[in-house]
């Protein structure tokens, strides 16, 4: 029985001994964390604010391919599709239906996860690499379809609209507004997905990225979890897409072409796969790499995130968030 | 009837050049179990290797032979410096490594030619053999006719050949081929050089048609996974075969289904992926794979 249960036990015998060990230093960490987003937009300039959110909208997509990525073990190069798709859902009822804003971030989130969860099936009940080819083929065919519906969709021009103004209440400028706004939704679905893996769904996962013969001969129904794990990464990279209609407020097709989906795959490897702080490095990355390395030549941004996955994927396999999490365990093991 | 048959006859040139790049795919996934996401952009690195020589004043067929030498010890280098440290490793990190070398080689090849789009000369004349009401392109059949000639060499080479035999029994057992004394290491550097080759093949033959530039290969390689798809990603002759009948459906869609038009040709392929994965996963000459835990 024992024997058995080793791929989802390891995990769980695991958890209470780095709890109690981590969770003081982790806290104070995460508190830090906490008060310094809530009072950095009053210290920085509107454009830094501005460069923040970003990082956080990102984070938000990052944070959903790692669910998919590195806690279930599938891979996606096309939630620069799903990312797509959340934004144009946001941006056309913005424009066509004039829908109070607050209210396009539930939409975009059922209109990614039903497409997820759609394309989850045929993909998912097979081998991870068909996976890999179906959705990348995804985002590539997204591009032209966008354009296609000009009516809808505004062609290849996209789509112009209003930033929302932050309440009068609030006493806020534009961007702080729009950085809290944002903050909320990553704050919000990070906590959503870390209940999720704390939880028997979050188990079931672990276990099928860890060896799939022996979740399904434990119970665990690998088509239905894979399915539901693409979808709710799908969901969060769509959420991500419709804060980022709010922020920039605007859309156009070629803003999401298929260097975005492997950005956001190069982000969650360098930030760290399956990591708490995985996702908020990876989104820095995905948004100040290429601004800062495009002085250097077109180029650059690709070579250095070509080279980084490589490399990361030869030394450091959990990324930046696992090298800071390696050096303190190595740290406890010295203690004990 | 005439503008049928000279829709399908363009068909099959394209798809010649989708066959020739698949069956690159489909040589790497047999000896490593690999896909190789940058196959495409190695191809294309290898496209403008064979410009530089052209550009230096090199004859054009000898310039192609020494592209040709020049990507296969490009493959088996990137095989020995790249792909060997995650030998065995779980298939997403191969998937992911393969990519970062898709991402580096594309930007690589951005930087050294910049990305601006040029000219790439085409080896057959421009001219056309006409019979009945159809006009054949030369270049369409000087197309048909380097991957014929390339998939006759490869097969000669595996059926002939002492190095061929021991490439098939690597891909079939590697530990048994092993312990009958086949450097397994070598056999693989070797299926690198040669789907590296096959690949540089499919890229010069699509770059007079498609224009030379970092991105070329993006929208082929899509066709190459949809034949290798269809064909059974363990199959060379399913590549071939998927590779033709991907070019042609292609063409006709885009020719005769007015919703789709040439815009949206790229979701043929699309279709045709998750179509095979509904009906026949293992595609049509594939093996379907029993897995043991």
């Amino acid at each position: 029985m024992n024997g058995t249960r080793t791929p989802t036990a390891a995990p769980a015998a695991r958890a209470p001994r780095t709890r109690r060990a981590v969770l003081k230093p982790q806290g104070v960490l995460l508190a830090v964390l906490l008060v310094a987003a809530c009072v950095a937009p009053f210290q920085l300039v509107p454009f830094r604010v501005f460069q923040l959110t970003m990082v956080l909208v990102y984070a938000i997509a990052v944070l959903g391919l790692d669910l998919l990525v590195g806690r279930t073990g599938q891979i996606s190069l096309g939630h620069g599709g799903f990312f797509a798709i959340g934004a144009y859902v946001a941006a056309v009822l913005l424009d066509r239906w004039d829908v109070p804003y607050p209210l396009t971030l539930p939409a975009a989130l059922a209109v990614t996860f039903v497409l997820g969860f759609a394309l989850g099936i045929p993909a998912l009940r097979l081998r991870g690499l068909y996976l890999a080819l179906v959705t990348m083929t995804i985002a590539i065919f997204l591009v032209p379809l966008l354009k296609r519906f000009e009516s809808l969709t505004g062609g290849s021009m996209g789509l112009t609209l209003t930033k929302p103004d932050a309440p009068a209440w609030t006493g806020l400028a534009q961007d702080q507004w729009l950085y809290f706004c944002v903050l909320l939704v990553t704050g919000g679905a990070t906590l959503a997905v870390a209940g999720l893996l704390r939880s028997r769904v979050g188990r079931a996962l672990a276990a099928i990225r860890d060896n799939e013969a022996a979740a399904e001969v434990m119970g665990v129904r690998l088509s239905r979890y894979k399915t539901l794990a693409f979808a709710w990464s799908a969901m969060l990279a769509g959420a991500a897409g419709c804060v980022n209609t709010w922020v920039i407020a605007f859309v156009s097709p070629d803003s999401f072409t298929s260097t975005l989906s492997i950005m956001l795959l190069a982000g969650i490897v360098v930030g760290g796969l399956g990591s708490l702080y995985g996702p908020l490095l990876g989104g820095a990355f995905v948004f100040f790499m290429p601004t800062m390395s495009q002085g250097i030549n077109q180029a650059a941004p690709g070579v250095i995130s070509g080279l980084l996955i490589i490399v990361i994927m030869y030394v450091a396999p959990t990324g930046l968030a696992g090298l800071a999490g390696r050096a303190s365990a190595a740290r406890l093991a010295r203690k004990k | 009837m005439a503008d049928f048959i000279q829709q399908l006859v363009e068909g099959l040139g394209s798809g010649a050049i989708y066959a020739s790049l698949a069956l690159a795919l489909v040589l790497i996934y047999q000896f490593t179990g690999i896909v190789n996401f940058a196959q495409g952009e190695l191809a294309m690195f290898s496209t403008f290797i064979a410009w530089s020589f052209v550009q230096a004043g090199v004859p054009f067929w000898l310039a192609l032979i020494l592209t040709l030498a020049v990507s296969f010890l490009g493959g088996m280098a990137i095989e020995r410096i790249v792909i060997r440290p995650v030998e065995g490793a779980p298939e997403l990190t191969l998937v992911i490594v393969t990519l970062g070398l898709f991402i580096l080689v594309n930007a690589a090849a951005g930087w050294i030619w910049s990305f601006l789009i040029k000219d790439f000369p085409s080896p057959f004349p421009e001219s056309a053999l006409h019979l009945g009401g159809v006009s054949l392109n030369y270049s369409t059949l000087g197309v048909l006719g380097v991957v014929a000639a390339v998939m006759g060499v490869l097969y000669a080479l595996f059926r002939f050949t002492k190095i061929g035999l021991a490439m098939r029994a690597v891909a079939s057992n590697p530990a048994s081929a092993r312990l009958s004394g086949v450097r397994v290491g070598r056999v693989l550097a070797l299926g690198w050089g040669l789907a590296a080759t096959v690949g540089a093949v499919s890229g010069v033959l699509v770059a007079p048609v498609l224009f030379l530039e970092p991105n070329m290969m993006g929208g082929v390689l899509v066709y190459a996974f949809a034949a290798a798809t269809l064909g059974g990603f363990d199959s060379p002759l399913g590549a071939v075969v998927g590779g033709l009948v991907v070019g042609v459906a292609e063409t006709l869609a885009g020719a005769y289904v007015g919703a789709i038009g040439s815009d949206l040709k790229i979701g043929v392929p699309l279709a045709i992926i998750i179509g095979v994965l509904l009906v026949r996963p293992q595609g049509l000459f594939g093996r379907a794979a029993v897995e043991r835990a």
